[in-house]
């Protein structure tokens, strides 16, 4: 069977959610190995071999910025070990570590993918969505292994299947000189209500709320479906809300039963991140928006009139 | 203080790109204008260069003889532009998009690269990684604060739960996110002066890099639709539909 690596990160001292979704994915191709990249714990093993991790190459980093020294370290056991690929995800730390393993392995990356295929012969391919999901692009990999992928979250669903707790093989971190950073501080943003890619329901709003104080209106729908609050990049940019909320290429992928888009136009980069939700509505005064073509209900009209209706009834209702 | 800039020119999205379904390559649209997530880069970059007493020079890769997105950033200021123009570029992937910046970046001399977090037409959202790998100095990424003091580089840089201070020695590079700083507008004097600010048009040959595509797209097939489902218009009920939208969803 292949050897297929997973690339983790450790976040709030366990596993991502996204590397255990990468994992699902190289547990169906064949002999899943994770790379984490984090302080570990007892628990943090438990969690990856229920998933199905039989080994984990340990890059305890400490202070030290991932991207540089454990892109060299995975560099080394791939140069040794040939898995037939490496997955990433589209995320932070993900891509800085995938770029420099890219340049040392001297081979291409692709990113953006929404699912990989790998066949018996060999032969590899990446799919993208393009044009804001209405096709898909079939790449293939065109170079020697390891076959190196980022993908987008949410492609695969993570799914605890039991095992026991994996090999856990602690790596040496080299020192990279100047390519080296140090990470000095961390602040964490205080979570108010559910996080946004957990979440249910969302209820997302855009410029179309007219000013930053109406965006009250999108919490008062919320709140009575304990539903998470998202945003479009316009009004994160224009400071109406903290980056956190922001849904999208640049922003989070989601994934929820049901996305209620308030005075958002459906832009292709606000798109890819909300479009595989199951239920779809739409509030908005333009009857030609593009978001109303992905909508299960799309209802042309001013956020003014139909969110306060909406807030009462639901209020009503509870 | 020597700051350089990568800018891309891209298809004016106004006027879409399109899948050439034979080569498989993007066709674009004559029309090149600066990416717009490189402007929040410039703006970084004159703001930078106004505190320490710098020069920023842009360094640029594109399709030859479109120089129009790069004179809408000399225009806000930018002192000079590298190009890399080569048609044996056209369809290049991020390794030798990389390789090929890193190679003019290295022959201009650098103190400080700033790079957007990703391109707007591209998206692979690593060549700024990669360069900084190749040019061995840090990538201090998704920065949403830059400081350069005596010979280090300070930045807040993003995180999904917030943000880490991170910190390295010049030279570094510095990729910035957009909504940081908001970019200036040229001015009229600006653009006058853009014209005369100095050029230097690169070939592959000149930078003595491999060019090597190490991905094909092979298909292009349709996603499976999502079909557009009611669209009806408020005329006072419309919070009612979706209510029982809800209620169908099981959310309520
Ligand atoms: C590289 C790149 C990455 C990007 N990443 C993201 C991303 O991650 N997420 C993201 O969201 N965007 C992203 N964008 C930006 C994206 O292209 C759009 O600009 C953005 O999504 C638009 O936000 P919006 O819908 O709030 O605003 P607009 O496009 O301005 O739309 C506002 C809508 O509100 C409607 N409206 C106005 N008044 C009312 C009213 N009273 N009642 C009802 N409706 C009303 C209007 O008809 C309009 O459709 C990115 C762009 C680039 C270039
Ligand atoms: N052809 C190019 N010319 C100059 N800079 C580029 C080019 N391609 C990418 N970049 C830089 O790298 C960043 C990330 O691009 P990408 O990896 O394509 O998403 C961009 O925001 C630019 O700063």
């Amino acid at each position: 069977m292949s050897e297929i690596w997973a690339f983790c990160e450790e976040t709030d001292g366990a596993p991502s959610t996204l590397g255990l979704e990468l994992l699902a994915k190289a547990r169906s191709l064949g002999e899943p190995t994770v790379l984490y990249a984090g302080g570990g714990s007892a628990r943090a093993w438990e969690t990856l071999g229920s998933h199905g991790a039989v080994r984990v190459l340990h890059f305890d980093h400490g202070d030290r910025l991932a991207a540089a020294p454990v892109a060299a370290a995975i560099a080394e056991q791939a140069n040794e070990q040939t898995p037939a690929m490496i997955l990433f995800g589209q995320a932070y730390t993900d891509r800085d570590v995938a770029g420099r393993l890219a340049v040392r392995l001297g081979l291409p990356v692709l990113s953006n993918a929404v699912d990989v295929t790998l066949e018996a012969d060999g032969t590899a391919t990446t799919r993208h969505e393009i044009s804001g999901g209405a096709e898909i692009a079939v790449a293939a990999f065109r170079a020697p292994r390891p076959h190196l992928a980022i993908v987008r979250p949410k492609s695969f669903p993570a799914e605890p299947v039991g095992g026991p707790p994996p090999e856990v093989v602690p790596m040496e971190i080299p020192d990279v000189g100047g390519a080296g950073a140090m990470v000095t501080e961390r602040h964490a943003r205080e979570r108010q209500g559910p996080d946004l890619e957990e979440a249910a329901v969302i209820v997302s709003g855009g410029r179309g709320l007219g000013a930053a104080e109406h965006y009250s209106m999108v919490e008062s729908v919320a709140a009575p479906l304990g539903a998470a609050t998202g945003a479009t990049r316009a009004i994160v940019d224009a400071g109406w809300v903290p980056y956190a909320k922001q849904v999208g290429q640049t922003g989070k992928t989601v994934k929820p039963d049901v996305y209620i888009a308030c005075g958002i136009s459906g832009a292709m980069q606000h798109l890819v991140g909300m479009k595989d939700a199951k239920t779809i509505i739409a509030i908005n005064k333009d009857p030609d928006a593009p978001i109303f073509t992905i909508s299960d209900l799309g209802i042309v009209g001013d956020v003014h009139k139909v969110m306060p209706k909406l807030i009462e009834k639901l209020r009503e209702s509870r | 203080m020597r700051i350089l800039v990568c800018v891309k020119q891209i298809p004016d999205p106004a006027n879409p790109s399109r899948f050439d379904p034979e080569t498989h390559r993007l066709v674009r649209t004559e029309d090149q204008i600066l990416d717009d997530t490189d402007r929040y880069g410039v703006e970084m970059g004159l703001r930078l260069a106004e505190a320490h007493e710098g020069t920023v020079t842009l360094v640029s890769m594109g399709p030859v003889g479109r120089a129009q997105g790069i004179r809408q950033a000399l225009a806000m200021g930018a002192d000079q532009a590298v190009m890399i123009e080569d048609e044996t570029l056209a369809g290049a992937d991020a390794l030798t998009t990389a390789r090929v910046l890193s190679a003019a970046v290295e022959r201009t001399g650098f103190d400080l690269v700033i790079c957007g977090p990703e391109s707007t037409d591209g998206y692979s959202g690593v060549v700024p990684q990669m360069m900084a790998e190749l040019l061995g100095v840090a990538a201090l990424t998704y920065a949403t604060r830059v400081e350069v003091s005596g010979d280090g580089v300070t930045i807040h840089r993003q995180t999904s739960a917030g943000y880490d201070v991170v910190t390295a020695d010049l030279p570094a590079l510095v990729s910035v996110t957009a909504g940081v700083v908001e970019p200036r507008y040229p001015t009229f004097r600006g653009i006058m002066q853009a014209r005369q600010k100095p050029t230097e048009t690169l070939e592959v040959s000149d930078l003595g890099v491999d060019v090597s595509v190490g991905q094909e797209v092979i298909s292009v097939v349709p996603a499976p639709e999502r079909t557009a489902g009611v669209v009806a218009e408020d005329e006072g009920e419309g919070h009612l539909l979706i209510l029982e939208k809800l209620q169908e969803a099981k959310v309520i």
